[in-house]
């Protein structure tokens, strides 16, 4: 198996030890100093981790907002049409709800609709968090919507190294791109590239680990329980293949029919709720595209169609467990 | 309430400590039958308005007798027993609630009014502007209470509001806009109850500003990294000279009530607050089969296969 530090090896510059949050400031920074036109705004920066930044670039690259969701975002994508490249922070995901008029009436059509006369180059972050008890209002994973939505980019990077190429990618980008972190992620150590020419690009699938008998497709927070529940597997000598898929929008459906053309078995797991999320989407796909590839029904571990409760006791089990996804590639053999 | 902190109350939890007499004395003003809708700062609104401390103590720790069974938490308190009808995780959120309960109200020609809870952060939200217009145009009967505790997190009045007057924005919508004292429970109340009278009239809505202090962190156990927004000497100051129950306290004695009644009234509060907490001990954890209850009003059949547990994908049935 390739490791990310091995992937890593082959890009130049020195790779350091670091968190997926700082992975994440430090992508930031570096594009902040290359283009004076990338701009920081959002609630309580300082709070959700922004101070380093604060630091360096000051007041006039870095915007702490009222708390007004649905316009500072509009705010910020009037201004990526006129010139800068703002990156929004909608901080807790559950807060895009109300930004998500200005995303997706303005920001995924008027290049469209004005015949690609502008541009809108911005990113939009929003952070999931799932476990914790903070309830239905706090704990959203709504990246579904927002596939449905033509003309947006979306990003769900797991690994420090993915996040520090992708998110460097997404200020590059000409368009809008959204970017989904599971805060359950933020502080997980992984190596990362200090190189800051290094980008990881949008659209394309990593495989995490190989393997020859179930393809697992694991999205976003997802891979820390996957990532236990196959290595259990492992020592059993049930060899599973995890892909992630990094990019939501565009899916790599390429990547995906590979891994499934070796192992003709497919399970996809995610935290968002089960009705139209990404597992759907890809199983479609499958089916529409390499129903042949495929000796076993597709498998999809998900949330239940049931908000996220307040309760520890109900939240335990909600989303996707080892065990949830142990007994799933179980059922695929 | 401290006590039972840490492993015993999951989730953020937004203390209303300092804030007390900009709450109990706006709900002095109301009737049993009025309508509240608050914040993810809840613990305050169901307690000023009467609720049974039981019940919100085992919510506040996940438990099936909670109020909320469970699926609410710290910042959703909400007892609609005593007329609450959302406390809003999300700011700005129940603004337009309340302005729709009022309309309820006014369509159906009852004289119920509405109170609208949420702090000075939430009216930079666009939801304040668009309700506060409605219900200007259609006198409706709500009164918008600002709980103004200077900060939104760490972001200060000044920081985030162009105009920092917040009720000179009434004016903007042709309602009156009044502030007052919020660690005054007297004054609290008198400004309520006048705005009650007119809504109940039929006058409108009012938008009430009650200036007060946050004595805890935003939420409990937060750090806030680098300089600190507000000063140590600042909160110190308030704990001591503006804390709204010992100026009651000072107020009842003046008017010769005695200490040994107040220290009476004591006693039964905290009596209260500790069978409360014994009582969200004892209560059961919700059950996990019971994961769906409360989603709908008429439950969906045979919908929720993909429910918690290892049956999770048996409906796929192989
Ligand atoms: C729509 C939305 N945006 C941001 C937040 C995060 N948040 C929670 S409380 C808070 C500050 C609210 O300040 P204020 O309205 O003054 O109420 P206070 O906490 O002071 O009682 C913020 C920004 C949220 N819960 N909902
Ligand atoms: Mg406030």
């Amino acid at each position: 198996m390739e490791t990310d530090a091995q992937k890593l090896a082959s890009t130049s510059g020195v790779h350091i030890q670091m968190t997926y949050f700082e992975a994440l400031v430090q992508a930031q920074m570096e594009e902040m100093e290359r283009d004076e036109r990338v701009v920081l705004m959002g609630e309580e920066l300082s709070v959700h981790g922004g101070a380093k930044l604060i630091e360096r670039f000051g007041k006039n690259r870095i915007w702490n907002t009222p708390i007004s969701e649905g316009s500072f975002t509009g705010l910020g994508i009037g201004a990526a049409i006129n010139g800068l490249r703002p990156v929004v922070d909608l901080s807790v995901s559950s807060f895009v709800y109300l930004a998500s008029d200005q995303i997706i009436n303005q920001a995924s059509k008027l290049r469209y609709m004005t015949g690609g006369q502008i541009d809108i180059p911005i990113v939009f972050r929003c952070c999931m968090y799932s476990l914790g008890s903070l309830a239905a209002q706090h704990a959203d994973r709504p990246y579904p919507f927002f596939m449905n939505v033509p003309g947006l980019k979306i990003i769900s990077p797991t690994s420090a190294a993915d996040i520090k190429g992708l998110m460097k990618s997404a200020i590059r980008d000409g368009d809008p791109v959204m970017v989904f972190e599971d805060t359950r992620l933020w502080p997980v150590k992984g190596d990362v590239t200090t190189d800051p020419d290094h980008l990881i690009p949008i659209g394309k699938a990593d495989v995490k680990r190989e393997g020859e008998d179930v393809t697992l497709i694991a999205v976003a927070g997802v891979i820390r329980p996957t990532m236990e529940a196959v290595s259990a597997l492992a020592e059993e000598g049930i060899s599973v293949e995890v892909i992630d898929p990094r990019t939501l929008k565009p899916l790599d459906h390429e990547a995906i029919k590979t891994s499934v053309a070796k192992t003709g078995r497919l399970v996809i797991v995610e935290n968002a709720h089960c009705v139209c999320n990404v597992g759907s989407e890809i199983a479609a796909v499958m089916v529409e595209e390499a129903f042949d590839l495929l000796k076993r029904p597709i498998l999809r571990v998900s949330a239940p169609d049931i908000h996220v409760p307040f309760s520890p006791a109900l939240e335990k089990d909600f989303f996707p467990t080892k065990d949830h996804i142990i007994a799933a590639v179980r059922r695929l053999l | 309430m401290r006590q039972c902190e840490g492993d015993k109350i999951p989730g953020w939890f937004h203390s209303s400590v300092g804030q007390e007499a900009a709450i109990v004395g706006a709900c002095l003003a109301l009737r049993d039958d009025d309508a509240i809708t608050g914040t993810h700062r809840s613990h305050g609104h169901p307690i000023g308005k009467g609720a049974d401390l039981n019940t919100l103590m085992a919510e506040l720790m996940g438990k099936a007798g909670g109020i909320c069974k469970g699926r609410g938490g710290s910042m959703h308190v909400a007892d609609n027993s005593v007329g609450i009808i959302s406390e809003s995780g999300i700011v700005g959120g129940g603004i337009p609630l309340a302005t729709g309960c009022a309309f309820s109200a006014k369509v159906r020609g009852v004289d119920q009014v509405t109170f609208c809870f949420f702090g000075d952060g939430a009216v930079n939200q666009g939801t304040f502007h668009e309700s506060l217009n409605m219900a200007s145009l259609w006198k409706l009967p709500v009164i918008y209470h600002c709980e103004n505790n200077g900060y939104a997190m760490t972001t200060s009045v000044a920081q985030s509001h162009g105009q920092p007057d917040i009720a000179l924005r009434a004016a903007g919508y042709g309602m009156l806009g009044v502030t007052v004292d919020g660690q005054s429970v007297g004054a609290v109340y008198e400004a309520a109850a006048e705005a009650v009278t007119r809504a109940r009239a039929g006058e409108g809505p009012t938008l009430i500003v009650a200036n007060t202090y946050r004595f805890d962190e935003h939420d409990f156990g937060m750090v806030i990294p680098g300089e600190p927004y507000r000063s140590v000497e600042e909160v110190e100051a308030h704990k001591r000279n503006r804390d709204p129950i010992l100026l009651y306290r000072t107020v009842l004695l003046g008017e010769g009530i005695n200490e040994n009644s107040l220290r009476a009234i004591e006693y039964e509060v905290v009596e209260a607050v500790k069978q409360a907490v014994q009582f969200g001990l004892d209560s059961p954890l919700p059950r996990p089969e019971t994961l769906p209850d409360y989603m709908f009003n008429s439950p969906l059949a045979d919908h929720y296969g993909f429910g918690a547990g290892l049956e999770r994908n048996d409906r796929h049935g192989n």
